[in-house]
């Protein structure tokens, strides 16, 4: 018996022997002839992403290999160092960099549009404020007939049908600038709290923007919020919002862009700013950048330079690309800045790996 | 011919080369069988482990407590755990009728020619991918449902009765009800397969003998073909509850996904299977990841229960 169940273990190990070596050497296939990055994080850039790598493969034959995984996944990934970049919509704070070792830096801007599914009311043709959205969303407003609606849409028809609140299900850098604008115009949101998931008081979840798309479409009454391409491509009602200037502003490119211009961005470390209720007649609250990851220490200055190269060449190069996917470029001098902080990357003879152009 | 030569024509004489390949091919399959228990073993500790600070931080409160909360970093399973039982009881309570209709239609009562195109059907069915199933429910099933089932049924119910609270909800199909349905569409063909290989291993002479008794074809069915292949159907049901306790994408799209104890039959609700789709890609607090780890485990432990419970079952039938 014993002598069987040596035979039968030595069996298993030698079955079991495979497994455990495709497991220890997954990443080492051999790379192509230009440089190769890989990088994992946020899903909301990764269109653009893909875009810009596709471009660059063409005009400079660098390789970019890019996994949608998510923003924390992408945080999870770059303190792991099993990637050379992550990627993630919402910012690090300052002293996490530094524990870390990280630099940050925004590559693109997107905005967050509330949108509503109002039978008779056309897309711009409701206006809310942030306390109002945190209230709706804290289920203390639930009919669109609501005096405190009414007051600011006079003159619109706004039906009397119960709001059915519409969120993300999923963990979303959407999901975070939503709850950081409602914390940070509305007092009573402070109890729910702004994060990628959060405890939502009221509605219910979709996932991800087509999920949030699709139920709000199929929901008379409903109010939902997604990132900007989706509103716009799907022709979708959206709310004016009240910025901080007190203007009702439009979800536009140009208004994004104008909340990144109103913003002081040199003094923000480590561009951890998010571009919520910015100042600016014309500057949309819901506004906010994603960001790229990095090591400051590298071990291989060829592959960190490969990074910052490529997104060097993006930031002159791509901003066409962005806007034809509904991004927004950051504007000139945000670029300037960061191009500036790359210095901060440095290799192992401790100088920086990569010197723009420019 | 005598049943001793026919032995010896057929079965080849022992020699030392079959007793080797007997011995290595008995420690193969002992080896493939350990392989598999290690590798359970392995899920439920690694498990255990990723989840124990959630264990350690909420204790049984993380079982019996529906707060979820990754901004307070409070967590607990119970929404979770009850949407999980509810919509995988109802799943089967609907498909279990249908997939033995189907079955016992396929193999009683259908006309030849029909056989083999309903029965590859009922198989392409089960091979159909859940995301597929979960964006026709999401686009297709549930504004019908809501339009058709959820507003009249809303509509019909007596204010201040039980039926009001039963109904109570966002008339917009993104429901528990709608998740129960759906999955009892995705788990009929398995059960609905399974039964009716399992009818099919009912040696004719038996019906036939009770057809010569003067049997109706329902009698036939009732009495000699169920009976016949009852403890293989439980393993048939077992399966396809199986599938409907871990279903994930599909009913990720379809059952609203708001956290907490369902009210009703038409709220929104969540599953083990869906928190953990939605939330693990970007939980980053070491108490969430921690805590969809212990769900995992959680899940897997219900599953086992169930499959046990049925394993247990057909164990005593068979000896009745």
């Amino acid at each position: 018996m014993i002598r069987r169940v040596f035979l039968a273990l030595a069996a298993t190990a030698a079955l079991a022997a495979p497994l455990a070596g495709c497991s220890g050497k997954g990443g080492e296939a051999k790379a192509p002839a230009g440089p190769q990055i890989s990088g994992a994080g946020a899903t909301f850039p990764a269109p653009l992403y893909a875009k810009w790598a596709e471009a660059q493969k063409q005009a400079t034959g660098l390789t970019l290999n890019y996994q949608a995984i998510g923003s924390g996944g992408g945080i999870k990934q770059i303190e792991a160092k099993t990637v050379a970049f992550g990627a993630s919509d919402k910012p690090l704070k300052p002293e996490d960099l530094e524990k870390n070792g990280l630099l940050q830096f925004p590559t693109v801007m997107g905005g967050v549009v509330p949108v509503a599914n109002l039978p008779g009311v056309t897309p711009g043709g409701l206006k809310l404020t942030g306390p109002l959205l945190a209230d709706i969303y804290l289920g203390k407003v639930t009919k669109w007939s609501d005096p405190a609606i009414a007051a600011l849409n006079a003159g619109a028809k706004l039906p009397n049908l119960p709001i059915t609140v519409v969120h993300r299900s999923d963990g979303s850098g959407t999901s975070f600038l939503f709850t950081s604008y409602l914390t940070t115009v509305a007092p009573q949101w402070a109890k729910v709290g702004a994060s990628d998931s959060v405890a939502w008081p009221a509605g219910l979840g979709g996932k991800g923007n087509d999920g949030v798309a699709a139920m709000v479409k199929q929901t008379p009454g409903a109010i939902g919020y997604v990132e900007y391409a989706y509103a716009k491509q799907n022709g979708m009602t959206y709310a004016l919002l009240q910025n901080a200037s007190g203007a009702f502003v439009a979800p536009t490119a140009a208004n994004f862009a104008a909340a990144a211009a109103g913003a002081d961005w040199t003094k923000a470390p480590g561009f951890y700013l998010l571009l919520l209720n910015q100042p600016g007649k014309d500057a949309w609250p819901i506004t906010g950048a994603t960001f790229i990851l990095m090591h400051r220490q590298q071990s291989d200055a060829a592959t960190a330079k490969a990074v910052l190269s490529f997104y060097d060449w993006a930031f002159k190069n791509g901003d066409a690309q962005a806007q034809a996917l509904d991004y927004v470029p950051l504007p000139d001098a945000v670029k300037t800045l960061v191009r500036q902080s790359w210095s901060g990357v440095v290799g192992p003879d401790g100088k920086p790996v990569y010197q723009p152009a420019s | 011919m005598s049943a001793e030569t026919d032995q010896v024509e057929t079965a080849p004489a022992r020699t030392a080369k079959g007793v080797v390949f007997d011995r290595t091919f008995e420690a193969l399959c002992f080896a493939a069988a350990t392989l598999l228990l290690t590798a359970l073993g392995g899920l439920i500790v690694s498990l255990a482990i990723g989840g124990w600070p959630a264990f350690r931080t909420f204790g049984l409160r993380f079982f019996y407590t529906s707060t979820w909360d990754p901004v307070q970093e409070v967590y607990g399973a119970s929404g979770a755990i009850v949407g999980t039982l509810i919509t995988s009881a109802l799943a089967l309570a609907f498909a279990l009728p249908f997939a033995l209709g189907v079955a016992i239609f396929l193999v009683e009562l259908c006309p030849e020619r029909l056989r083999r195109p309903i029965g590859t059907a009922v198989e392409l069915l089960a091979g159909i991918p859940s995301i597929v199933y979960g964006m026709w429910g999401l686009f297709v099933f549930a504004p019908w449902f809501a339009k058709h089932v959820q507003m009249p049924a809303m509509m019909a119910s007596p204010p201040g009765s039980v039926w009001e609270k039963l109904t109570a909800g966002v008339p917009n199909g993104a429901n528990i009800l709608s998740a129960s349905l759906i999955l009892a569409i995705m788990i009929l063909p398995f059960i609905a397969a399974t039964m009716r290989e399992l009818l099919l291993t009912i040696p004719p002479a038996v019906r036939e003998s009770a057809y010569g008794l003067g049997s109706t074809t329902f009698e036939v069915i009732r009495k000699v073909s169920i009976p016949y292949v009852r403890s293989g159907a439980v393993g048939a049901i077992m399966l396809g509850l199986g599938r409907a306790l871990g279903e994930t994408m599909a009913v990720t799209f379809i059952i609203g996904n708001a956290h907490g104890f369902p009210s009703s039959l038409f709220a929104s609700g969540a599953t083990i299977a869906s928190t953990i789709a939605n939330e693990f890609a970007e939980a980053t607090g070491e108490l969430h990841t921690a805590s969809l780890v212990a769900l995992g485990l959680v899940l897997f432990i219900i599953t086992f229960a169930v499959l046990a419970l049925a394993r247990l079952l057909i164990g005593r039938q068979a000896h009745s």
